[in-house]
């Protein structure tokens, strides 16, 4: 299961770095919050995995560790409150940039092919 | 001891204040009253002179950081008083010169302040006891050098110049603190006492040779030595009362103070012998043959001063103590006779208009008076007897031929020094006869005349001073010189005679000879001209430029690299560096899985894999259709709630929930105001560089998550769970955790969030966007926005779920629950009511600022924890105790929910703030705030 698991952990992480590292802000946003899935998930794993073991007393007989599950707690939360940031900052940025590339501008490879097709 | 010392810097650093307040009267008051304190300086200098001629050295020392060695320490021996006597006695000529020289238009004050600074630093180089706070004032001659040399910031070659002194300067200054540094790793100390007292220490060092390139670096920058001395002609667009007293008298005399310093701690060895006496060398002569073929009167000074710091450097190389003497001797000699030629350059120009040697001639008749003077001090410069500068050259002539250092090849020092000679004899004698004889003046822009008669004061004090040491050496220089010497030498100095007369010796053979070789290569130098004329002009400037351009333009180059204002760029490369600093350590890992038993894997659970990969997939695929991709990025939130409720995290699992609810609604509404396409503008080359990169990251944190999830767990949970019913009143330990064990952390959270929220509402409130009228289609937006089955079922289930979130917060203490599932559970509820009737229907039924609602949330928390103050416990301690009710039963009260609701209130404002705000952009409620705050 432990195999599985972190499968998951990895396949988000690649899926959440390579969507960070497009050019436009939406898919950036994507990325993150599949990123964050993923770092939520190492951080709670790092109690390891257990089955049937809520962390209520009396519940059952053996307890997950519950403290990094309080820790993954506050993690989401916040890091909704951060998905958001992020999503008004590109909003933002594309009411005052005109457009919504990462760095502000368009690149040069578009700038570049816009000129070439202009001298044509 | 208890001394004034302290006084000596002190007085001039507070008499930099005087002239800019000064400046408002006369310019013979503000002169006045400038030159005060520098004279009370001078005064200070004097009283200590004679218990320095005794043979004493004073010292006062203030702790500064003494981690660092740094002290606040300040000496006046014998080399610090010859220096602090030149600084301040030329320096007050100087400010009575400049009064004169300075026109109506340049601001007095500022100049005199600038004079002031460069005094107060130089004396702060000459008198430090601590080899970094030398340092430290080394460098503030630089800076103020430059503020001198750009005086007349409107002419380029004043910015230009300056530019060029700051930056050989400036460089030399950092090789020379690194070599201070070194000289303190080796010694253990930067007091100069401990340092001048281990010179066998530092000379047997091996980092000896790295010490003395560095440090005589610093002092051949300073001191314009070859092939470095190309910024002190262009530092004379500087006014000429700063080249006469600091590019002749005083800063470029630093380098040498400098060598002379530290002579008795690096000198000695072959190296410091090589490097020092062969730059004098090719300065003295480089400087000297240029100088005779400047037209400009200042130009000729400024090689004639280059020459002569060449010389006193090839003294100081020599390594003889007797050569150290002259070397001294010629400090005192060149500073007069330079600094009273520099002035009388500075009257001419002022006078006559002109500095160019090609039209001033025959000024005798206009000016005999100043005439003199220059003709007495050039005289001096060229080595005639009578004069000072005749004394220290024959000692310079003696020195060459005492030395054997260079072998068979050691009669050459001599000859070469006889030849520097005669240069010099020949630009001397073409600054008497150019000048001041030689026909008449050519287009001259104004009738030369004889200056104001206190002009003069100065340049006549200083030739006097020439004179005086030319014929009564010992009685007028002999003690300080003794001083001086014997503190450089760091002992008794050698026996020397300065007598006029020592018969007929091959110096004064060397004296003649070079006398009537200037005589005679002045004679023949229109042939001397026309031959240098063959040659192009090369100018330093040019060189320099081009050098400073150069280095620009890589660095441009190399920032275009490293820094191209491409976030895109700098997440790969940051990417790139933790991939790198991650995988590092793995290699070290012997094996992948540990000892901990796996759990089996079940179909359900690989049915939730195969969903999540499918998920996850799709939204990379689909990345470029936004909408589909925020839909299999829902089905990847999900099944990531569910991994938590299987794996026995019911806490997490609701909240992982809740907020998947939220951030979708989140995404969707931001999603109408960005394109719904994202352009195909990655090359095939980035996308798989990217896909690379980011598949590495993946496997290597899968991996570390696979190597962590197999070893053994050793937590300190234990004492949560065994604490959670006894000492915090509930039976679910993840929410004790967050608001009783780890209740800090929680309150800083909640803020954070409200912070957050915050941030959020003002970046809204000032956005102006584009908001689409139809969809990508060209379709408009449906008419019947609010659907009659939507509004009525969400109606209908906002008291349900206002009660699910109630009970969700009540049980949240003993069963999975709590403030924050119940806060994002409310939150939803309400959201839904916006979505299915609008802000309009909404509005007036909820009359809640979701602002306040934030702030109470956090105050209700702080509460909560300042009350335990009032029983004098620490902060946020908590208490719960039971009671029972008739109907109810027995019930708990504990602090920890009124922390909770706190927590809840402060959830429910911030998404609120979020999502019904950019709801809202789209309607007349939209947010806005005045331009005012």
């Amino acid at each position: 299961m432990e195999g599985i698991y972190a499968f998951c952990v990895g396949l988000l992480t690649a899926c959440g770095i390579f969507l960070a590292l497009r050019g436009r802000t939406f898919p950036v946003v994507v990325g993150l919050t599949l990123l964050s899935y993923a770092v939520n998930l190492f951080l709670f794993a790092s109690g390891r995995l257990k089955i049937n073991a809520a962390a209520v007393l009396g519940q059952s007989e053996q307890y997950a560790d519950p403290l990094p599950q309080a820790l993954v707690l506050t993690a989401i939360v916040i890091g909704f409150a951060m998905t958001a940031f992020v999503v008004i900052l590109a909003m933002r940025g594309r009411a005052d940039l005109g457009n919504d590339h990462v760095d502000g501008r368009l690149p040069d490879i578009q700038a570049r092919q816009r000129n070439r097709t202009l001298r044509k | 001891m208890l001394n004034n010392l302290i006084w000596i810097p002190l007085l001039p650093l507070l008499g930099t204040l005087v002239p800019l307040f000064a400046s408002r009267f006369s310019r013979s008051a503000c002169a006045f009253l400038t030159a005060g304190l520098p004279a009370l300086a001078l005064i200070l200098v004097l009283q200590n002179a004679s218990s320095i001629f005794d043979g004493e050295a004073l010292y006062t020392v203030y702790n500064w950081i003494p981690v660092i060695g740094l002290e606040l320490a300040f000496r006046l021996d014998g080399l610090s008083l010859l220096f602090a006597l030149l600084i301040l006695g030329i320096g007050l000529l100087v400010i009575l010169y400049a009064r004169y020289y300075l026109s109506a238009q340049d601001s007095i004050g500022r100049f005199y302040s600038y004079l002031i600074l460069f005094m107060f630093a130089m004396l702060g180089v000459v008198m430090s006891d601590n080899l970094l706070q030398m340092w430290m004032f080394w460098e503030l001659t630089s800076i103020s050098s430059f503020l001198l040399i750009s005086f007349w910031g409107h002419k380029t070659e004043a910015r230009k110049g300056a530019r060029m002194a700051l930056t050989i300067t400036g460089a030399g200054g950092l090789a020379l603190l690194a070599g201070i540094l070194l000289i303190g790793e080796v010694v253990g100390s930067y007091n100069l006492y401990e340092v001048l007292n281990s010179g066998d220490v530092i000379r047997d060092h091996v980092l000896y040779p790295v010490i003395l390139v560095l440090v005589l670096a610093g002092a051949f920058t300073k001191s314009a030595q070859f092939p470095f001395h190309f910024w002190l002609p262009h530092a004379m667009a500087a006014p000429t009362p700063v080249s006469s007293y600091l590019h002749s008298a005083t800063m470029v005399k630093a380098g040498i103070f400098l060598m002379a310093r530290l002579y008795p701690v690096l000198s000695g060895t072959e190296l410091w012998f090589l490097i020092v006496s062969l730059t004098g060398l090719a300065t003295l002569l480089l400087g000297a043959y240029v100088a005779l073929f400047k037209h400009d009167l200042k130009g000729l000074l400024a090689y004639s001063t280059v020459s002569h710091l060449g010389l006193i450097t090839l003294l100081l190389g020599m390594g003889t103590e007797l050569a150290a003497v002259a070397a001294i001797f010629h400090i005192i000699n060149h500073a007069t006779f330079k600094a009273s030629l520099f002035m009388a350059a500075g009257i001419i120009d002022h006078e006559s208009g002109s500095r160019d040697m090609r039209q001033l001639n025959g000024l005798w008749k206009y000016m005999p008076h100043t005439a003199t003077l220059a003709m007495v001090a050039a005289s001096s410069m060229a080595g005639i007897p009578l004069l000072n500068g005749f004394l220290s050259k024959e000692m310079f002539f003696a020195e060459t031929l005492h030395q054997d250092s260079l072998g068979s090849l050691s009669w050459m020092v001599p000859v070469l020094a006889t030849l520097g000679g005669v240069f010099s004899v020949a630009y001397s004698t073409r600054f008497i006869h150019d000048v001041f004889f030689n026909g008449e003046p050519i287009n001259l822009p104004k009738t030369p005349h004889e200056p104001p008669r206190y002009m003069k004061v100065p340049v006549e004090i200083l030739v006097a001073l020439c004179l005086l040491v030319g014929i009564f050496p010992s009685l007028v220089i002999g003690d300080l010189l003794y001083a001086a010497s014997g503190a450089a030498l760091n002992g008794i100095p050698p026996e020397y005679s300065l007598a006029i007369w020592h018969g007929f010796n091959l110096p004064l053979l060397m004296s003649f000879l070079a006398l009537a070789g200037g005589l005679t290569v002045y004679y023949n130098r229109k042939e001397l001209f026309q031959f240098q004329a063959q040659f192009p002009d090369n100018d330093p400037k040019l060189v320099f430029e081009a050098v400073v351009q150069l280095i620009q333009r890589q660095a441009e180059t190399f920032m275009q690299l490293v820094e191209n204002g491409s976030l895109q760029r700098y997440a790969y490369m940051m990417l790139s560096m933790s991939f790198a600093m991650m995988a590092g350590p793995l290699l070290d890992l012997n094996a992948t899985a540990g000892l901990r038993p796996e759990l089996p894997v079940d179909a359900i659970s690989v049915t939730g894999v195969i969903l999540l990969t499918l998920g996850a997939v799709a939204t990379v695929v689909w990345h470029r259709e936004r909408m589909k991709a925020l839909v299999s990025l829902s089905i990847v939130g999900l099944i990531v709630s569910l991994m938590f409720a299987k794996f026995s995290a019911p806490d997490l699992a609701l909240t992982q929930l809740s907020v998947e609810v939220v951030t979708v609604i989140l995404l969707m509404l931001a999603l109408f105001f960005l394109p719904q396409q994202t352009p195909k503008e990655s090359s095939p080359r980035r996308v798989v560089r990217d896909l690379g990169l980011s598949a590495m990251i993946g496997g290597v944190i899968g991996t570390i998550c696979y190597a962590l999830m197999t070893r053994p767990l050793d937590s300190i949970s234990t004492f949560f769970v065994e604490n959670s019913k006894t000492g915090g009143g509930g039976t679910n330990v993840v929410n004790v955790i967050l608001v009783d064990f780890r209740g800090f952390d929680t309150l800083g959270e909640i803020t954070v969030l409200g912070i957050a929220a915050l941030g959020i509402f003002k970046l809204i409130a000032r956005m102006r966007l584009y908001m689409p009228a139809s969809d990508e289609n060209g379709r408009p937006w449906t008419l019947d926005s609010h659907p009659m089955m939507l509004a009525i079922v969400s109606q209908s289930l906002l008291p349900l779920a206002l009660l699910v979130s109630a009970y969700i917060f009540l049980r949240g203490h003993n069963m999975p629950g709590g403030g924050f599932i119940a806060g994002l559970i409310t939150a939803v509820a309400i959201i839904q009511q916006y979505i299915a009737h609008g802000v309009d229907w909404v509005k007036p039924r909820m009359k809640v600022d979701y602002q306040v609602l934030i702030g109470s949330g956090i105050f209700i928390a702080t509460l909560t924890g300042l009350g335990s103050w009032l029983f004098d416990r620490p902060f946020l301690t908590s208490w719960f105790d039971y009671f029972s009710l008739p109907l109810i039963g027995k019930f708990e009260l504990a602090s920890a929910m009124m922390f909770d609701l706190g927590v809840y209130l402060t959830v429910i404002g911030a998404t609120m703030l979020i999502l019904a705000n950019l709801g809202k952009l789209t309607t007349s409620e939209r947010p806005v705030v005045s331009e005012t705050d």
